[in-house]
């Protein structure tokens, strides 16, 4: 029994098998006569190799991923190869090592580091953002919760909503005779449409077992609203504000290179007059890495409020 | 108050629904009287307008002909008065359970007593239905059956006239259904609170009843007959399985179920 046992230990290390798999139920243990997870521990040496089921997928999505950037690094590779002027990824590298080295150096208005640049394009996005949720988030339960709201903004949002953010830059400008002020106003724009949208879908969207709580209650519209509408419509509000600073995100690059001053998209063109293509590069990678920390971290904030609920 | 007026009364009560295909007409002429301190069930064979009969006692919906009285005034709407069990427990997902009954607490005894007093309230209804221990844990920690359990503290906390339970334990497993209904039947001696319940067990019907309502088969559903229940309080399950009387009550449900209600549908 006891050298049947080893056998078919050292079968399972040579396969690899992962515990689970080969283990509870099948004849193989049965026929051994002992706890899979117990031979796990007894011979922890045979097989340096062996992985639970989830251990495995999270090791197979880290390798398809860094294949996924290895292959976006060979085309860029090649393409650089092939066009004048186009930096290579090792050219790149090293000028980011440089720019990196001072982000935040200042030398006066039009000189300043990419940290700097960063960080204004930031608080023109939260500035945007944030006057768009003050408005929108409220617009947004008003247009859910009463009808005649609802057939008034329609038409208005349908109209509106499909035209480029970018459109209402002169608008922007003549009203507000400020670059700064009118790419906040495009943020707004563009940040507003998705929060109303969501919050009204959310707050039609709540289950009506919650509403006849609050009637059978005879709750005060105030409690309904605190207590049983806005937990119900938070992860859908999430979902607005995380669409709405995605789209933020994307429209700011562009306002900024029609406005100029201090951003990440001024940053871009101008580096684009002073031909370093490489840091245009970087530009591009930095962008997508805040782009991607926003959407991680509110992704992060709405499962914590979403209370099993799907967002 | 005269003592011998019924606290709800329904008067020749009809319900219809605007539909696709023109009106649909759930309930037509239902009169019934439920007075203090009864058990009723509604029970009828599924879409006949249990629950739809129900809301209306609830006041979530209003009768389109006939008139639901509840201490001789017109029923106007929902109110704490009236407190509703629901079938899938509606218990706020983002609140504690502990916070979920002192929401309902807190609207019907905060103008009168003091915060320390309402948290007792609380404490004292989840105690009720053995759910003391489970005051901080939110409705995704907990099985259904604590959650009916809490649904139903939520209701009696409120001191309601009526409670409204529709199929309340519809969901549960059998096992958790038959002691969720011995904590109603205790909870019940002790409250003497009056209760109506919809449901299709016939016997869950008999066991918690003083009358059962047997309404016929939809459309225009109405009142078939009414079977009033005089088992000795409290009752045991154990034994009324055993009881001759038990078996009769339940044999004349079945025969109206299975037998008259049937053959109409078909």
């Amino acid at each position: 029994m006891s050298t049947m046992t080893l056998s078919m230990d050292k079968a399972g290390a040579a396969l690899s098998a992962p515990a689970g798999v080969g283990g509870e139920g099948s004849p193989r243990s049965v026929a051994a006569g002992r706890n899979p997870a117990g031979r796990d521990e007894e011979h922890p040496p045979v097989a340096p190799l062996r992985l639970g089921p989830r251990a495995r997928a999270a090791l197979l999505t880290v390798i398809a991923s860094l294949t996924g950037l290895a292959g976006l690094v060979a085309i860029w590779w090649a393409v650089a190869h092939q066009v004048d002027n186009f930096p290579g990824p090792i050219t790149t590298w090293q000028a980011a090592m440089a720019l990196f080295a001072e982000p935040f150096y200042d030398n006066g208005p039009n000189d300043k580091g990419i940290g700097w640049n960063l960080l204004y394009s930031l608080q023109r996005v939260g500035l945007g953002f944030g006057l768009a949720a003050l408005i929108g988030i409220p617009a947004g339960f008003a247009i859910g919760r009463f009808e005649f709201m609802r057939g008034a903004t329609d038409p208005v949002i349908s109209l509106l909503r499909p035209v480029s953010p970018l459109a209402w830059l002169p608008i922007g400008l003549l009203v507000f005779r400020d670059a700064d002020l009118a790419a906040i106003w495009v943020i707004f724009i563009c940040s507003i449409w998705p929060m109303i949208i969501n919050t009204a879908a959310g707050v039609r969207a709540v289950p009506q077992d919650y509403m006849n709580v609050a009637r059978v209650l005879a709750l005060s519209e105030w409690k309904v609203i605190t207590k049983i509408l806005f937990p119900a419509v938070l992860p859908h509000i999430l979902t607005g504000v995380r669409l709405a600073v995605g789209t933020a995100w994307l429209v700011i690059v562009a306002a900024e290179m029609l406005t100029g001053g201090i951003g990440i998209g001024f940053w871009v063109w101008d580096e684009w007059n002073n031909l370093s293509v490489e840091h245009i590069l970087i530009a591009i990678i930095v962008i997508g890495i805040v782009g991607l920390l926003l959407e991680v971290s509110l992704l992060w904030i709405a499962r914590r409020f979403s209370h099993g609920q799907s967002a | 108050m005269n003592s011998n007026q019924p606290l709800v009364k329904v008067q020749g009560v009809g319900m219809s629904f605007a539909t696709g295909n023109g009106l649909f007409v759930a309930l037509d002429g239902v009169d019934l009287d439920i007075h203090k301190g009864q058990f009723v069930t509604l029970i009828g064979h599924s879409g006949c307008g249990k629950s739809t009969l129900l809301n209306l006692i609830a006041g979530l919906s209003l009768p389109t002909s006939g008139i639901c009285l509840c201490n001789g005034r017109e029923i106007p709407g929902p109110g704490p008065e009236r407190a509703v069990v629901f079938q899938n427990h509606s218990l706020l997902p983002w609140m504690t359970c502990f916070e979920n009954v002192y929401l309902a607490v807190e609207r019907v005894f905060a103008g009168s007593e003091s915060r320390a007093k309402l948290k007792e309230r609380t404490r004292e209804a989840l105690e009720m239905v053995h759910m003391g221990h489970a005051c901080d844990k939110y409705p995704g920690e907990i099985s259904g059956g604590m959650k009916q359990r809490v649904g139903i503290a939520r209701a009696f906390a409120m001191e309601p006239q009526i409670l409204l339970m529709d199929e309340p334990f519809g969901a549960l497993d059998a096992l958790t259904r038959a002691s969720l209904q011995d904590e109603l039947m205790g909870v019940m001696d002790k409250t003497g609170a009056t209760v109506v319940m919809v449901t299709h067990d016939v016997d869950e019907a008999v066991l918690l009843s003083d009358r059962v309502v047997m309404l016929t088969n939809g459309p225009a559903a109405t009142i078939g007959e009414i079977l009033e229940v005089q088992l000795a309080r409290p009752r045991d399950r154990l034994q009324l399985a055993h009881d001759a009387a038990y078996a009769e009550y339940r044999a004349a449900i079945m025969e109206f179920l299975y037998s008259k209600q049937l053959r109409k549908a078909a």
